[in-house]
């Protein structure tokens, strides 16, 4: 009955294990010179998108080591980013202290929002990622209520650049041109034409060395022993509920800077759209990493990020010129990102089953002994 | 008889059960619903055009919303994998055009066409989600998505060539939109229709609606739709009164997604447009949020809920417009669609129901 793992077949599991950023290097490799692109542009489009993206993907790991899987209420910091940039912007502050004041303002709206999704996932255990991706949703409708209609009627808005012409309500659009880029051109480096935001990195860089810190603290470790058995470490002591509820928050609050470093990147912001996608593109980027639903590293977020943007510039010209049609690969790339998520949601399950199965065998298997030597 | 005078103070009791039977969400959105139509005349909104809007969205939108019921009563918790099914009805409709169907004829050929699709892909789908029990409503969300933006790349590569579907210039690759006008438009609707004023009926696509749920009804109700029940109240008790617990999910499932291909054609008919490519992204809520708001849960459902649910989200969902433009000249109702669509999904799903794993 019980099934030895030959070396043959721990390969296979190795394979199988990393076959996500496996098939990313093969379609990036038959890409590249499908596309055309001089290796100097690629070098500069990827780093320009670390700098942009790697924050924003580092919120994602504290929630997965807790065991509540993919974050995909991660939107609710990046619209409070966005909700502090909109203020900020307003108050023609700019440059890095512009940046450092959002991202100020940013902490409490995240906290009070991640706290409500905390309570919510709490309520609805064993369905997290659903109720999360739900609660995106939601937060959504009423970001856009408060916005759309009540920023500049009940909540003052000074400055009518950014109001639109009837009064009241943000513009679609929100221009951080004063702000573009500042934290990422301090120390910046430019080497043959390709640009190194050395502050950003050097950012990030600390956030990964705060993650790996916080794994050892007693937080952190309580953290993982929820992650693992709820019911043991509740019975070792350990506050589940509030464990939980504060993971979340940290990602939200994560989230919030990351959108703020992103949007500075990016130098405008599309005041309803610009949160929308943000979390299906990280998610889909860690996991292009290798990450899975219960275990992701500061490696698989570098490693997906590179990747999955990689295939992100490639696509369109690729598939233009493989089929002669570009919006093929603009369908492509959207149609990677939801199947990379899809298929690691069935692996991560199949595999849940499978221990679940392998330790029913092993009880089995124990108790068969027990009563043959009882016999 | 005499016990309805005799027990005149328990009438708090009866509104206390009522309410807990119904749950504060749903009290709320259907006193909005009545607030909606009490205010629609006095704003200047014309009333009898409202509820014929109002039944007109029903008729539209009630077969996506009744193929829900299958999967939650077999224990796959709410279908939000139903653009699959819908993209099964999208290729038996363009299939049935691109054959030169036309008329009445063209919708039953769209019924006939999109069948197989539906069995195919629903087999498949069914077999996936019995391979990951237990987390089917998020993995049912992202195969919806990866297939809807396949079918995008599909819809531009297939070999369509009929001329007033494709793209002029080009003359490949699907439009976005395809009118239905000579095909079948309006087709069920106009069927006996009834005209009393500015209130129209439409009998047929409501007929329609009628059969289909009354053959859902009629199904739960046979052996096969106990044992399904029963799989989906309690699969380990099914299992050992010899149900085969996975045929039974998979049959739920393939009910669930020949349904959804039914249900964007009967929407087609009273629309009056196929919507390909991006459109089925966000149908799925809809429906979801429609049945829970009729007072299903993740693991129950009954055809009455299905009935009131749709009422009550496309009452609220088409009169708001209307009523809020007139009165406050501010047309918030698609955020407050959002806040209460989704708003009551969270709601279903914090409430608490037995972890069931087969």
């Amino acid at each position: 009955m019980s099934k030895r793992p030959s070396s043959g077949r721990k390969a296979l599991s190795f394979l199988g294990a990393n076959s996500v950023p496996i098939m990313f290097i093969l379609i990036v490799g038959i890409c590249i010179p499908l596309s055309g692109f001089s290796p100097a542009f690629l070098l500069n489009e990827i780093i320009t998108r670390m700098g942009r993206n790697i924050f924003l993907i580092l919120s994602l790991l504290i929630p997965i080591m807790a065991g509540m899987g993919l974050n995909f209420g991660m939107t609710l910091g990046a619209m409070a980013g966005e909700i502090a940039l909109i203020f900020v912007s307003d108050w023609q502050i700019w440059g890095i202290p512009g940046i450092i004041l959002a991202m100020i303002l940013s902490i409490p709206i995240s906290v009070v929002l991640g706290i409500m999704c905390g309570k919510i996932l709490n309520a609805s255990r064993g369905r997290e990622m659903i109720t999360s991706y739900i609660i995106s949703f939601f937060t959504n409708g009423v970001y856009q209520l408060l916005v759309l209609y009540m920023m500049g009627s009940i909540i003052p808005i000074i400055h009518s650049s950014i109001k639109l012409p009837r009064g009241y309500g943000i513009r679609q659009t929100v221009g951080l041109l004063n702000m573009r880029q500042s934290l990422d051109n301090v120390l910046a480096l430019k080497i043959g034409g390709v640009k190194i935001p050395i502050m950003t990195f050097i950012v990030i860089a600390v956030m990964c060395l705060v993650i790996i810190w916080f794994r050892r603290t007693k937080l952190g470790q309580d953290m993982r022993a929820v992650g693992q058995d709820m019911e043991v470490a509740r019975d070792a002591g350990i506050n589940v509920e509030r464990t939980r509820i504060i993971s979340i928050v940290i990602s939200t609050v994560l989230a919030g800077f990351g959108m703020i470093i992103y949007l500075q990147n990016m130098g405008d912001m599309a005041t309803y759209s610009a949160h929308s996608q943000i979390g299906m593109f990280c998610i889909a980027a860690l996991l292009v990493g290798g990450a899975s639903v219960d275990r992701a590293s500061i490696g698989n977020v570098f490693l997906g990020v590179v990747l999955f943007h990689l295939m992100f510039i490639l696509a369109p010209t690729a598939g233009a010129k493989i089929t002669g049609d570009t919006m093929i690969g603009e369908y492509f790339r959207v149609f990677i990102s939801y199947g990379v998520i899809t298929v690691a949601l069935i692996m991560y399950e199949t595999k849940k089953r499978k221990e679940k199965a392998g330790m029913g065998q092993l009880l089995e298997a124990a108790q068969r002994e027990e009563e043959s030597a009882h016999a | 008889m005499s016990e309805m005078t005799s027990t005149r103070p328990s009438l708090g009791d009866r509104l206390r059960n009522l309410y807990f039977s119904f749950g504060l969400p749903r009290l709320i959105i259907a006193g909005m619903l009545v607030a909606l139509l009490i205010a629609a005349p006095l704003v200047g909104a014309n009333f009898w055009m409202q509820i014929t809007n109002v039944i007109n969205r029903f008729s539209w939108n009630g077969v996506l919303v009744l193929a829900m019921v299958p999967m939650v009563h077999s224990g796959c918790g709410l279908n939000f994998g139903l653009p699959l099914g819908i993209i099964s009805g999208l290729l038996g409709s363009t299939l049935s055009l691109e054959l030169g169907f036309t008329g009445p004829m063209s919708f039953l050929m769209a019924i006939v066409l999109s069948t197989p699709f539906a069995l195919i892909l629903g087999a498949g789908y069914g077999w996936l989600l019995n391979k990951i029990k237990g987390g089917e409503m998020m993995i049912a969300t992202y195969v919806g998505f990866s297939s809807v933006s396949f079918m995008c790349m599909m819809w531009l590569l297939l070999p369509y060539h009929k001329p007033d579907m494709v793209w002029g210039y080009a003359g490949t690759g699907l439009r976005t939109t395809i009118s239905l006008e000579g095909y079948y438009d309006q087709v069920l609707a106009k069927f006996l229709q009834i005209r009393i004023g500015d209130l129209v009926i439409p009998t047929g696509s409501l007929l329609f609606f009628a059969l289909l749920a009354f053959l859902m009804w009629a199904f739960l109700h046979t052996k096969t739709g106990t044992a399904m029940t029963a799989v989906g109240s309690n699969p380990t008790f099914a299992r050992a009164a010899g149900i085969n617990v996975d045929k039974m999910r998979m049959l739920s499932v393939v009910m669930s997604t020949w349904l959804a291909a039914i249900g964007i054609l009967v929407y087609q008919q009273g629309f009056g447009f196929i919507q390909l490519y991006m459109a089925p992204f966000n149908m799925a809520l809809p429906a979801v949020s429609a049945i829970l708001i009729g007072g299903a849960t993740v693991n129950k459902a009954s055809i009455m809920n299905v009935v009131i649910g749709t009422i009550l989200f496309q009452g609220i969902v088409t009169m708001t417009p209307t009523v809020m433009n007139n009165a406050i000249h501010m047309d918030i109702s698609e955020v407050l669609r959002m806040v209460v669509s989704n708003g009551m999904i969270l709601y279903a799903l914090t409430r608490k129901t037995e972890v069931r794993r087969a």
